[in-house]
């Protein structure tokens, strides 16, 4: 199968994952997306790394792997972390960072 | 045991008791403290006895010893070491210290004991005693500047002692600002000898003097006026002197040890021991001369209008304090510090009388209200009475002798020496006069309810007020406690003021003129290389001197009885005559506000300035608020960037990303 498929299905999620991250306001929905973006890439590094026929994509893809889960275990956390000092779940509430 | 061993042990008893006082005043009850404290004292001084026999064993020649514990730093041409020197001079110092503290300690134990810092009292009071050992036994410069910091810094812990009371902290906060004034320029003094001797040792010094220095060379009389500083500010002399009478306001034996029998006396010690520098600057030694003269004129004149008891003594104290810098100044070594010796006994002596009266007048310092203890206190006023007349030069009491044998020095020097001579004779007339004030208003006429009180047997008490300002303070904090003694019914106090009577009958008798010599042969050693030691007035002057002297003192005395006791109320009379003069010396003839016009109020307004103009307007309007102004305009775009909206930021990044591949793909195009 040619790689163009691969890539279109690529930006496909890529593309899904980034509008949701710019209009959902939940964090957790927010978090979700920035997987599917993250997931997005793995798959395009894949696809090269087949194309190519060396390894080094795929090993890439696999470090990838472990930085979205620590990503995810922070993330999850300072939701959580939100949660408990009863915050608003709401990512645009959260804007002190004003200048 | 070699001198310096027993050298070492001086210093280590006091330091003893102060750790064991100091850190077990939980553990330690009732009189305790007192006793560690006293016998720590007594360590010290029997030590001091031990080294004096060790000393009396050797050839004269041979009497001064050396030794270090470690040293703290060598380089090249510098060794700085944890020395002491033991000589004679440092010896008499050692034991006239030692010997004075004990007995003074011996009094506090039952003066202090109502109070509730009392183990902390006899903390501090080791301490201080261990700081004037350190100063007197000190090997070098370097140990000589830590002595002298640490006398002051005990100074001004024992004046604040009762911090509640206001007037006693600002008291030891300028007692502790005066002396470090000193400090420094002991300092400058020791930076200036070691920059042209290259040495901290006093031999070095002295030796590296002689080679570098000419005969009034500039740098040393330069060196030597800033020891002077020193000297002046820890002896109270003029300008540096008011510290010493507000320091009265901590208790009465902190007065008669600190601030008269040894610690004000670490200025004289100290231009005894760089004697061969002030004879290689003739100048500086004049200049103390004539500051010694007038202080001590000055100050016997303000005690004759004091009326604060302690007070009185205390601007005595920088009166004879004068003589003996007079004594130093005019190479009469043996003199200044028989002065220095007996003064000890009969001020501390003096000192003591005041805090039993003031015992029994309940806390109340004005003479004003005291009168007829005669027979209420009959062995304070016996002792008193000691202390005033050997004060005054009365024939054959200890001040009699070491008075008049500076006088005769003075006298014998010759030129205008001889005018400072004159003037000090006038004031020994004024300070028997003074004396005599003292004991005809505290001990006769009628007696003051306080002293009926005491002839029934009881000891009065009054609200305790603070005697200063008369403002009501706490009952813990000050004397008189709720349970205070008075010398009548204690013992300790009892055998401290019949001791130092005794010695102040007795102490003349070690340099009667013409027939014995004991403590100017003992202090031989250290001075035998004076170039004045041969300068000697002889026997038939020194008994000229001595029967002036008497007939000026038993004067004083007599135009005190004149009009104290014959003619009582004439003083005020006369006191309304001379009004302008009563106030110029009741106010000190305006030193303290001659300071505050010159240097406080001036320091005020520069402060003021400092921070009105300087402070608000230029560093936080201009600096600060100009900095901040700038980054603040420079950053404005960059702010209105920042919306805290984390999706706006990501679009943003997106749209970067965007852009940026839109533009490789038109670049590789």
């Amino acid at each position: 199968m040619d790689v163009a498929w691969f890539l279109v299905v690529s930006a496909l999620i890529f593309c899904i994952g980034a509008a949701g991250v710019l209009t959902r306001r939940n964090p957790l929905v927010v978090l979700l997306c920035l997987e599917l973006m993250l997931n997005a890439g793995n798959l395009a590094l894949i696809s090269f790394s087949r194309m190519h026929g060396s390894g080094d994509g795929q090993i890439f893809a696999l470090i990838v792997m472990v930085i979205a889960a620590c990503e995810v275990v922070v993330g999850l956390g300072l939701i959580v972390g939100m949660y408990r000092r009863r915050l608003p779940v709401d990512v645009d509430a959260m804007s002190e960072l004003r200048g | 045991m070699s001198a310096t061993t027993y050298g070492w042990l001086i210093l280590a008893f006091p330091l003893a008791g102060m750790t064991v006082n100091a850190l077990g005043w939980k553990l330690i009850g009732g009189r305790t403290a007192g006793w560690i404290a006293t016998a720590a004292i007594f360590g010290s001084f029997l030590s001091a006895l031990g080294a004096l026999a060790d000393m009396l064993d050797h050839h004269e020649e041979e009497r001064i010893f050396t030794d270090a514990l470690f040293t703290y730093a060598e380089t090249a041409g510098f060794k700085a070491e944890l020395g002491i020197l033991v000589d004679p001079l440092s010896l008499f110092m050692c034991l006239v210290v030692s010997g004075v503290s004990t007995l003074i300690h011996l009094y506090s134990v039952a003066y202090l004991e109502s109070d509730e810092g009392y183990s902390r009292y006899f903390a501090y009071l080791n301490y201080f005693v261990f700081s004037m050992l350190l100063l007197v036994l000190a090997g070098n410069l370097l140990i000589l500047i830590i002595g002298w910091a640490f006398v002051g810094a005990a100074s001004y812990l024992l004046i604040s002692f009762w911090y509640r009371r206001n007037t006693a902290t600002a008291a030891g906060t300028k007692a502790f600002v005066i002396n470090v004034l000193g400090d420094v320029g002991l300092v400058i003094g020791a930076f200036l000898l070691f920059s042209e001797t290259g040495a901290l040792d006093w031999a070095g010094v002295f030796e590296g003097s002689r080679d570098a220095f000419t005969t009034n060379d500039g740098t040393l009389v330069a060196a030597c006026l800033m020891i002077l500083v020193g000297a002046f500010a820890k002896s109270a002399q003029l300008p540096l002197h008011t510290w010493l009478a507000d320091a009265m306001e901590g208790p009465t034996p902190v007065s008669a040890l600190i601030h008269a029998a040894t610690m004000v006396t670490a200025g004289v010690y100290l231009i005894a021991r760089t004697h061969p520098l002030f004879e290689q600057a003739p100048a500086a030694a004049d200049v103390a001369a004539i500051v010694g003269t007038a202080t001590l004129l000055f100050a016997a004149s303000v005690a004759l209008v004091v009326t604060d008891l302690k007070r009185i003594i205390a601007y005595s104290t920088i009166s004879q304090i004068g003589y003996m810098v007079l004594g130093v100044a005019v190479f009469a070594y043996g003199a200044g510090l028989f002065h220095l010796m007996t003064h000890a006994f009969f001020k501390a002596l003096l000192f003591m009388g005041a805090g039993s009266i003031i015992g029994a007048m309940g806390g109340i310092q004005s003479i004003d209200r005291m009168g007829g203890f005669r027979r209420a206190m009959p062995f304070t006023f016996v002792t008193f009475t000691i202390g005033a007349l050997a004060l005054s030069g009365f024939p054959l009491l200890s001040g009699f002798f070491s008075k008049d044998e500076i006088l005769a020095f003075t006298l014998n020097r010759g030129g205008w020496y001889v005018v400072l001579a004159v003037l000090a004779y006038v004031a020994a007339g004024v300070t028997a006069f003074y004396s005599f004030r003292m004991v005809f208003r505290v001990f006769f006429g009628e007696p003051v309810p306080e002293a009926r009180e005491l002839e029934g047997g009881h000891i009065a008490h009054h609200d305790p007020a603070n005697p200063m300002t008369g403002e009501p303070e706490d009952t813990d904090v000050g004397f008189p406690g709720p349970e205070h003694h008075i010398a009548e019914r204690e013992w300790p106090m009892k055998v401290a003021m019949g001791t130092l009577a005794a010695l102040a009958i007795v102490g003349g008798a070690v340099a009667v003129p013409g027939l014995t010599d004991t403590l100017e042969k003992f202090l031989e050693p250290t001075f035998h290389e004076s170039r004045h030691i041969e300068e000697h007035p002889s026997d038939a002057a020194e008994y000229m001197g001595l029967a002036v002297g008497a007939l000026i003192g038993i004067t004083g005395i007599f135009v005190a009885y004149l009009l104290y006791i014959r003619r009582p109320g004439r003083t005020l009379a006369l006191r309304e005559r001379f009004r302008g003069v009563h106030d110029f010396l009741e106010r000190k003839w305006y030193w303290d506000e001659l300071i505050d016009a010159a240097f406080v109020r001036p320091a005020r307004a520069a402060g003021n300035a400092g921070r009105t103009v300087v402070e608000s307007v230029l560093v936080q309007g201009v600096i600060v608020g100009g900095a901040t102004g700038a980054v603040r305009a420079a950053t404005s775009l960059a702010r209105t960037l920042q919306s805290g909206y984390l999706r706006a930021y990501v679009l943003l990044l997106f749209a970067g990303a965007g852009l940026l591949t839109l533009y490789f793909l038109i670049a590789a195009s």
